[in-house]
């Protein structure tokens, strides 16, 4: 194990020790905060797999506004102090599904994927990045905007119609 | 690096963000768990990407659509999980569906 994977190994630790911990506390905003450790973690494992751009997207994207609009949306719905259960009865079928499909995928990982490695030669800065996207992914791109614009709409939509009532 | 490290690490964050999907109550986070399960996958891809030295930075440039579409499907569930809370008063799961 050389140094990249001793670091990565440590964000791997860090990610999914505190993604277990926001699928598992009883405080809705620790939650979402454990939620942020894991997201800038998993930054961390793309810069180190020579994704730099899309770490940056991930932090701004991820960290600086979802887990903000979750907040919010946290905030908003918050029932005043009922938090005693906070999961369902099929607690434990859901763990044993995660589990099955964690282990599952990882050992066809492993059974597939196993002694290939990483050498990193076409490092994902901006630049190259971009090359990428405004060459060959142009209509992509396009179409996505679209998407997105009609998500925004269909969110403004959504929440104002029950507002006027 | 060995290819099997983010793999390995995508396929526990998968089952945790299922496991989140499944088992929490709270409407909002368990769309926190979609959130996860979306990440899983773009480990994946990024990691994909990376063994292949694609010169088009196929994954890569997929992970950004994924972020994107990722941004756009929390924003329109936070807005229905909103509705959903001014119609009947609660974003418990099993209260809602009795």
């Amino acid at each position: 194990m050389n140094l990249v994977e001793g670091i990565f190994v440590v964000f791997a630790v860090i990610a999914s020790g505190s993604a277990i911990l926001s699928m598992t506390s009883h405080q809705l905003v620790h939650s979402a905060l454990w939620l942020v450790v894991t997201l800038g973690a998993v930054a961390g494992c793309f810069v180190l797999m020579t994704a730099e751009f899309v770490a940056w997207v991930q932090v701004l994207v991820y960290v600086g506004s979802v887990v903000v609009l979750v907040i919010f949306a946290l905030m908003l719905t918050r029932q005043g102090g009922a938090t005693t259960a906070e999961v369902t009865g099929n607690r434990w079928t859901a763990a044993a599904l995660g589990v099955v499909s964690a282990v599952g995928l990882g050992a066809t990982m492993i059974a597939g994927f196993d002694s290939e490695r990483i050498e990193g030669r076409r490092i994902g800065t901006t630049g190259s990045i971009g090359d990428a996207l405004f060459n060959d992914w142009v209509l992509p791109f396009e179409i996505l905007s679209g998407v997105l614009l009609a998500a925004l709409i269909g969110a403004i939509v959504v929440s104002r119609s029950g507002s006027d009532r | 690096m060995s290819l099997l490290y983010p793999l390995v690490l995508s396929s526990a964050l998968f089952g945790i963000g299922l496991y989140g999907v499944l088992a929490r109550r709270n409407a909002v986070l368990m769309l926190l768990g979609v959130e996860l399960m979306l990440n899983a996958v773009n480990l994946n891809l990024v990691a994909f990407d990376a063994w292949f030295a694609d010169r088009l930075h196929t994954g890569q440039v997929l992970t950004l659509f994924t972020i994107t579409l990722a941004a756009a499907e929390i924003g329109l569930g936070l807005a229905i999980v909103l509705a959903l809370f001014r119609a009947v008063r609660t974003v418990d799961v099993d209260e809602v569906g009795r």
